[in-house]
């Protein structure tokens, strides 16, 4: 059994736009690319180029369809680990190679201590670590921790390889215990969610929901513009003697 | 022992790892979207690619595909050396040879083409980004068979762009991302332009702009959009014109636009059988007319200051009639069969939800105006305060083109824009530079019979622009002079060639037989062509006479072995992206940014660990040892040496122009035009690899229309004259072609052609049903079905990228689930699809957002057993599947046995999505595919690993 500390100084995480990501897996391969050569080195691929090519990704995007038609929806869901404040995935670990981070909060795998017995992965109801069959060890998001502290790095890409891929700008990455930070404000305005927060391992990574057909209501213009009150038509012959009379100049 | 928790001491970490021995900055080429990208190095190796903040294309982000770029680099299917066929044609059968065997082989087979008739060789070269180089090599070489893969892929969006307003999306415009209000997606658009779509999608989310995605499926940007329009594949045209319809009707246009920049006051000739019925009035200087209010009476219209006429009838000084285009253009959408509701069943889309949308984009574009305090002056000298624009935008690509109407669905998008007036204004469309170009631009295809003669060059370029007919490319007889007919009576607007039909013709003798087939980078041997074996079979069969293949030679230059590499019979290996100088050109598919034009280079990052080489450098080593005309120096030798950084920095177009706009001038100061700069590509290195102009505010909105901007233009060469470039509502040159149907002028079309020219050459777009449907029984074919590229692959070449195959490593047949179910279909049932040249084996999946008419499947993922690394038993091989073995190249023979391509009639364009099937459910025998292509022979010899461990190298050995 391993023990979480009693508090962690920042909580850092990612928030997910739902609303915006088109699900081009770009966090997922860039994800894959700096990990598999970075803290986690390697994200082993087993039969890459044969019948069952796997390995383990930090990051996947799932899409999800509800409803048929133009009354239903589909989401693309990209799933990493949470981060969560009570995570079982590190209290079930038998040898201390799982832990959360007292410093930032984030959960991390000690690649030199794990035994690869998987009782994390079947602790996380997210399905959020990856197990490297051919290291025998557990892997899983480290929000980069090789990257946001990198004095190696320009400050402005001292930021996890998702988010600083992410095309449509759907990925935010900061501190979710600071109620002022840019993704606190963004969670708040935006109605950002737990994912399961019933099972109560109170997840810092939050989600932003789609804002479906309501999204062009944000703003007064695009307000106006759902609102547009249906043209006034008027006969042909009406419109032609109305253009004839019309000066335009050139 | 300690039963307690463990816990407290965590262990110590790096976290500031080294990250890189050297970042080279270059660009992306995992698809054509040319990214800026950083590539950090270390021990020489490929560690990390993220993209490069101050591009002006990417702007930091990095798509899916170029995160994955290292396993691109390090494929098991990369060519190692040059190959020489051994076995049969299709077996994969080859010898290694070296480069200077290889290349004199080539030059031997080349050269005796050229000295006895240059037109025997068909030079086509795919996805190339490199265009400019290999025209110009093919000009040299006197062939005029040459193109890209524009002709199967959008070229109906280019051209239909270019002869109406100069510009189309895309390379040659693009959103208002930051203004827009309302932005409308017609189509699957995945495939082009990447990273920008994706980072505006991201602005108009942000801002709340209201998004439409207009699509038969809802995935990708359509799951995102604010609504969804699920509309039946190749009736978009029949949508928009019920908008025009719409907007029309309810007197919501923008006719002060209209008047000022566009041709809707020219006056059209009314005068049926005459030989000019249906052109331009003009006056004694060619001028065209139009009736001015001001002084009662025919003026220049394109004269300033007057009062145009846009609608009645008017009596021209020969005493005939004559109407404005505007007049014709209401009278023609304002019918009823563009109504909402007569378009409704046809079109999938509720009448009501075509008014509903026509009333935002009316209230989006008048009430929302955005205004910027920009003064600037237009063509005629006239100062304005400020800058007004209509924030309504649109983007279509190849879900629009791919239909054998999509050059008029294509028009009919740009009118709808124009008549909102929401053409580069803020908040509306935006041109990207050089376009705007003159309406059409001003260049002839080259090719005609007096063009062509042994060792001479072709004197032009090959593709253009015809305006008449007596533009075409064909003899006296009307035979089309090039192999894929481009410029003929079949195809007379086809700028981008077709070269979907090469192999096709080549082996028909039709127009005439070939010596050399010579290609670059374009699986035409599987998803690049329709009707798979029938293609193979033209590349494999032989002549009963001379035992010789039809197509009796076949050199082919790719980097990966891919399914087209076993017909070959030459293969000249070219280098990854990584590994080469490239040149992203304004002379070519340039990456401007609607505030400026911008160019870019490839540099390489590593050094290639195989006896390849860059294609580019071969053909210039290939040019001059053919002693092609500007490929050689006085004494005969090669005049670019140094191969292509050579050329890039070195050959001038015209004076003063070269491949590369920025730092030109012995001192690297000129912008545009200027000497050759030795150091131009360490400048271009310096500067993250591109140069980006900034156009200054003044210049960034109306550049059709903008004084300053076009006096510019003009000075860089975009344009020909400071004048406006006045958008062409009414096609005139269309209008020409239809004259000559109906038998006015010179050349005719022959009468097996009439019928056709004279229907689809209508100067105002109108709305037919695609030629596929429209020529099978429908209720034997009645599901449309389509593809789409999924955003981490491009074409073939993902297939071969271990993270990439693990997203996508087979394809399903999607059918909406209550059509499914009424079949008694469920998810991972086999079926046949069904199409009137053939039948696939396929699993399905039933999925709500997909137009219920329609079915669909990812592009390019089945792949053949043998090609690109793969081993036995891939599930690209087994389950993948194409629809391309369903799509025939020709539509069935009209009276007479003439064959159509399966194109578009005015440029011949592929119509892929023209595709009619019906769906069977499959016996039970087995979990692949149908059909399965015999297995490749492995030339390559390469272990594939069982194992991947990449990255492991750049660990840092734990403390």
């Amino acid at each position: 059994m391993t023990s979480l500390p009693k508090s962690t100084g920042k909580k850092l995480g990612l928030v997910i736009d739902l609303d915006t990501c088109v699900g081009c897996q770009a966090c997922a391969t860039s994800c894959k690319e700096w990990n598999t050569g970075g803290y986690s080195a390697p994200l082993t691929d087993l039969d890459p180029y044969g019948p069952d090519p796997h390995g383990p990704w930090l990051n996947r995007v799932h899409s999800y369809e509800a409803g048929v038609g133009a009354e239903g929806c589909t989401v693309h869901f990209p799933r990493s680990c949470l981060h969560c404040e009570e995570p079982d995935c590190v209290t079930v670990c038998p040898t201390g190679a799982s832990y959360k981070r007292a410093e930032d909060g984030i959960v991390l795998v000690n690649p030199e201590t794990c035994i690869g017995c998987k009782l994390c992965s079947w602790a996380c109801p997210y399905g959020a670590r990856e197990y490297d069959e051919s290291s025998g060890v557990m892997k899983k998001c480290t929000l980069c921790i090789d990257r946001i502290y990198n004095q190696n790095l320009e400050p402005e890409d001292r930021l996890p390889a998702c988010v600083r891929a992410c095309p449509t700008g759907a990925r935010h990455f900061g501190d979710i215990g600071d109620p002022e930070s840019d993704v606190s404000r963004l969670v708040s305005d935006r109605g950002g969610y737990d994912l399961l927060p019933e099972f109560g391992y109170r997840p810092v990574n939050k989600y932003l929901p789609p804002r479906g057909r309501s999204a062009a209501k944000d703003t007064a213009s695009a307000r106006a513009i759902s609102n547009a009150a249906p043209l006034t038509q008027s006969s042909t012959a009406d419109l032609f003697f109305r253009w004839a009379d019309r000066v335009l100049s050139r | 022992m300690n039963n307690g928790p463990i816990g407290a001491a965590e262990p110590s970490l790096a976290t500031s790892p080294p990250v890189a021995d050297e970042i080279k900055t270059t660009t992306c080429y995992m698809c054509a979207c040319r990214c800026g990208i950083k590539v950090y190095l270390q021990n020489g190796q490929v560690r990390y690619i993220e993209g490069n903040r101050d591009h002006p294309v990417n702007k930091g982000v990095l798509c899916g595909k170029g995160s994955a770029g290292i396993m691109q680099q390090y494929s098991p299917a990369r060519l190692r050396a040059p190959l020489l066929r051994v076995g049969p044609r299709g077996s994969g059968e080859f010898k290694e040879i070296s480069w200077d065997e290889a290349l004199a082989l080539a030059t031997d087979w080349l050269g005796a083409v050229r000295k006895t008739d240059p037109k025997r060789l068909a030079f086509f070269t795919g996805r190339d980004q490199s265009q400019s180089l290999t025209g110009w090599w093919a000009i040299q070489f006197g062939t005029p068979n040459y193109a890209a893969h524009g002709g199967f892929c959008s070229v109906n969006m280019a051209a239909a762009g270019l002869y109406t307003f100069g510009g189309s999306f895309w390379e040659f415009g693009e959103p208002d991302w930051d203004l827009t209000r309302y932005f409308m997606l017609f189509g699957v658009a995945e495939d082009h332009a990447s990273n920008p779509i994706k980072i505006g999608i991201g602005k108009l989310k942000n801002r709340g702009a209201k998004v439409v995605a207009v699509n038969p499926v809802r995935t990708g940007y359509n799951a995102i959009a604010d609504q969804w329009v699920g509309i039946k594949p190749g009736t978009d045209g029949l949508f928009v014109a019920a908008l025009i319809h719409e907007l029309l009707k309810a007197d919501r246009v923008d006719f002060d636009y209209l008047v000022r920049y566009t041709n809707a006051p020219w006056l059209v000739i009314q005068d049926e059988g005459a030989a000019d019925d249906g052109l331009f009035a003009r006056d004694r200087s060619d001028k065209p007319l139009c009736f001015d209010k001001t002084s009662n009476g025919l003026i220049d219209a394109t004269a300033f200051d007057i009062s145009p006429a846009l609608v009645g009838s008017f009596t021209l000084p020969d005493g005939r009639q004559a109407k404005p285009v505007f007049q014709l253009l209401a009278e023609r959408y304002l019918a009823d069969d563009y109504a909402p509701k007569a378009v409704a069943a046809e079109t999938g889309v509720a009448a009501g939800d075509i008014a509903r949308i026509a009333a935002e984009l009316a209230h989006a574009a008048f009430e929302e105006e955005v205004v910027i305090d920009q003064p600037w002056t237009d063509w005629a000298g006239r100062k304005h305060d400020q800058m007004i624009g209509r924030p309504v935008s649109m983007h279509a690509m190849r879900g629009i083109s791919a239909h054998s109407n999509g050059f008029h669905t294509c028009r009919m998008i740009h009118i709808l824009q124009i008549m909102l007036g929401s053409i580069d204004c803020p908040g509306g469309f935006r041109y990207k530079a050089p376009y705007p170009k003159c309406i059409p631009p001003r260049i002839k295809p080259r090719g005609k019979p007096g063009d062509v003669a042994p060792e001479e060059p072709l004197g032009g370029p090959h593709l253009g622009f015809p305006v008449e007919p007596a533009d075409l490319l064909i003899d006296d007889e009307g035979t089309p002079q090039r192999l894929d007919k481009a410029f003929s009576w079949d195809a007379p607007f086809a700028a981008h060639g077709l070269m979907h039909m090469v192999i096709t013709n080549a082996y028909n003798g039709d127009p005439y037989p070939i010596d050399v087939l010579f290609m670059y980078m374009a699986n035409m041997a599987w998803n690049s062509s329709m009707n798979v074996a029938d293609t193979i079979k033209c590349l494999t069969e032989k002549d009963a006479e001379t035992g010789d293949y039809k197509i009796p030679k076949f050199i082919y230059s790719d980097a990966y072995y891919s399914e087209t590499v076993p017909y070959a019979d030459l293969i000249l290996p070219d280098t990854t992206y990584l590994e080469r100088w490239d040149c992203i050109s304004l002379l070519d598919r340039p990456i401007s940014e609607p505030n400026g034009p911008a160019d870019a280079i490839r540099q390489p990052v590593v050094e290639p660990d195989r006896d390849v080489r860059p294609f580019q450098d071969v053909l210039l080593d290939l040019g001059a040892r053919l002693g092609l005309p500007q490929m050689c120096d006085a004494e005969g030798g090669p005049k670019y040496p140094g191969g292509y950084p050579d050329y890039i920095v070195n050959h001038e177009r015209l004076p003063g122009i070269g491949p590369l706009a920025g730092w030109r001038g012995k001192d690297g100061e000129s912008y545009g035009t200027g000497d050759a700069n030795p150091d131009q590509l360490q400048r271009y290195i310096e500067n993250g690899c591109f140069n980006a102009f900034e156009l200054p505010p003044a210049q960034r909105y109306f550049k059709h229309a903008n004084q300053e901007y076009l006096n510019w233009a003009v000075m860089q060469g975009y344009v020909g004259a400071r004048q406006l470039l006045i958008f062409r509502l009414y096609c005139e040159p269309m209008q020409k072609f239809r004259l000559a149907a109906q038998g006015h002028g010179a050349p005719l079309p022959p009468e097996s052609h009439r019928g056709r020219i004279e229907r689809y050459f209508d100067p105002l777009p109108f709305w037919y049903p695609p030629f596929e449907g429209a020529e099978l029984d429908e209720t034997e074919f009645p599901l449309h079905a389509i593809t789409q590229r999924p955003m981490a692959m491009y074409h073939s070449w993902g297939s071969q990228n271990a993270w990439l195959r693990q997203i996508h490593s087979f394809n399903k047949l999607f059918i909406q689930r209550q059509r499914g179910e009424s079949m008694d279909l469920k998810d991972d049932d086999w079926v046949w699809i069904i199409s009137n040249i053939g039948r696939v084996r396929a699993q399905i999946r039933l999925m709500g957002g997909v137009n219920a008419d329609t079915v669909w499947t990812w592009n390019a993922i089945g792949k053949r057993r043998g090609a690109w690394g793969l081993k036995a038993g891939a599930p690209e091989t087994e389950r993948g599947f194409l629809l391309n073995h369903l799509i025939s190249e020709l539509l069935p023979k009209r009276a007479g046995g003439y064959h159509y391509s399966n194109s578009d009639p005015i440029t011949g364009q592929a119509a892929w999505y023209d595709l009619r099937v019906r769906i069977e459910k499959a016996e039970a025998d087995g979990d692949w595919t149908s059909p399965r292509f015999e297995a490749f022979a492995d030339p390559l010899g390469v272990e594939t690993p069982d194992e991947l461990t990449f990255g492991i190298q750049f660990k840092e050995p734990s403390r």
